[in-house]
């Protein structure tokens, strides 16, 4: 099955309004607007500290914004300043799920618990069904025989595939990726990336920040390019990754193809 | 010099009643408390309002700049004269508490700090607030962390415990200061209770590696 491009009328899940953040005196973000369709896989790239991540963070209220604003298609927007307290970000984190760079696994559970801490202790499912469900999630990346294993005894790849089924496992309507193959050895990459391309195909919506731009060129409805806190370009991948307008993206671009 | 095996074998188990009656209940009451008090205390030290960080700190700070004997003697002969009388084990139960949380209060501060800022996040982001991530996630791996120096906060306090004797609370120290002063075999009966307490530090070790090792499980080696 390949991926069916969301079309213009589908309606969007989620947007962000006029992202502010500064870390002391440093402005990361500059205003960022963004909106993502559903089913619709948007790529972030950029060069380090063009506040990729950032925006990713400020998406589930990790990050609070100094200004600025995110709301979810149903519920009302969060609008943001410097008073936000982490209590009301917490509203965001209902409907997305993240897979972090380093996996961020719970190392004192088991890959099974792991999976259905956030089910069975935030979402009160039962605990028969959120084990149910892990397992079948646990085979269709490959580890069912894994299930009972600490995280310290898998690989990076494995252990970077339970963070996508423990974010799986929530059910939420948006997926956030922060550079989940950018800690991994090179030879565990492609597993990494074919399990998050069966998602995308399977429709779900993602937003991924990435270094890997053969994939988002694959996998990604749109590609937006960031640099220095503000969005330089955005458009399909064809466009972006193969015939950038912007100066800054064609020298982003042309280094990562040619790194030597 | 001629060691009377007779008595030292009569005050035995005497000795032992004190430690099994007096130090075991007493030492584990205070540390369980004052592991409790130790929490609040870490939890209010990391806390970002000004006001309980500083009322935290104050506190470890006296507790850790004051001797301990002094805390008991303040607490048993200081307080009656402004109104407070409070009987001899209750006393010692507030001292010896009061005291592992200002020193355990740090040990646990530090443990929580060493667990990853990621593990705060990942417990975030799987919709948890800030009290369950603390509950479920961080304070079992900071538990790992916490245990060796705790251990050690606990068999200095089974040992403290010997202090609540100047207090009249009947435990093994006490029990032997009686003997001895009755017998006049000093060397003998110290020398028997310093054993009976080794004893004692010794099986604490064991339970201190056992849990470690249970802990451990989930850490690479």
């Amino acid at each position: 099955m390949s991926h069916t491009r969301p079309s213009a009328d589908t309606p969007e899940l989620l947007r962000a309004d006029g992202l502010q953040k500064s870390f002391g005196t440093h402005q990361v973000l500059k205003s960022i607007d963004l909106a993502v369709r559903k089913g619709e896989v948007l790529a972030l790239i950029g060069p380090s500290g063009s506040g990729k991540t950032t925006v990713l963070r400020c998406l589930n209220g990790l990050e609070i914004p100094d200004a600025g604003s995110v709301s979810f298609e149903s519920g009302p927007a969060v609008t943001f300043d410097s008073a936000t307290t982490q209590k009301k970000a917490q509203v965001l984190r209902t409907r997305s799920a993240m897979v972090f760079q380093n996996y961020n696994l719970f190392p004192h559970k088991t890959v099974l618990e792991n999976i259905i801490e956030g089910p069975v202790q935030v979402q009160k499912r039962k605990k028969s069904e959120a084990i149910t469900e892990a397992t079948e999630l646990l085979d269709r990346v490959g580890l069912a025989e894994k299930r009972d294993a600490y995280p310290h005894q898998l690989s990076g790849g494995q252990q970077q595939r339970v963070g996508i089924v423990r974010a799986l496992a929530l059910k939420p309507s948006l997926l956030l990726f922060d550079e989940p193959t950018s800690a991994l050895d090179p030879e565990l990459v492609g597993d990494v990336l074919r399990v998050i391309k069966e998602l995308a195909d399977e429709g779900w919506t993602m937003v991924l920040v990435t270094h890997e731009l053969a994939f988002a060129r694959e996998v990604a409805d749109e590609v937006v390019f960031m640099d220095q806190g503000v969005v330089v370009e955005r458009g399909h991948p064809d466009i972006v990754l193969r015939a950038p307008q912007n100066i800054r993206t064609q020298q982003f671009v042309h280094r990562l193809l040619n790194p030597f | 010099m001629n060691i009377d095996w007779n008595l030292f074998l009569e005050s035995f188990w005497p000795i032992v009643r004190g430690g099994l009656l007096g130090t075991i209940p007493l030492a584990l009451i205070s540390f369980v408390l004052g592991l409790a008090i130790a929490l609040l205390m870490a939890l209010m030290r990391l806390s970002t309002n000004r006001v309980v960080s500083f009322i935290a700190r104050a506190y470890i700070s006296v507790i850790r700049g004051t001797p301990l004997l002094v805390q008991l003697f303040v607490i048993f002969y200081g307080l009656p004269s402004i109104g407070f009388t409070i009987d001899p084990w209750p006393s010692a139960i507030i001292a010896f508490s009061l005291n592992v949380g200002g020193y355990a209060a740090e040990v646990i501060r530090a443990a929580i700090l060493s667990v990853p800022k990621g593990q705060w996040e990942a417990g975030y982001t799987i919709g948890m607030s800030r009290t369950t991530t603390l509950r479920r996630l961080i304070l079992p791996q900071a538990a790992r962390v916490a245990v060796p120096p705790l251990s050690n906060t606990f068999i200095s306090l089974v040992k403290d415990t010997s202090l609540a004797s100047v207090i009249l609370v009947t435990e093994l120290f006490r029990k032997a200061q009686e003997i001895a002063a009755f017998s006049q075999e000093f060397m003998l009966i110290y020398t028997e209770a310093a054993l009976v307490y080794w004893v004692i530090c010794l099986v604490l070790s064991t339970g201190q590696s056992r849990l470690e090792g249970r802990l451990d499980r989930y850490v690479a080696h």
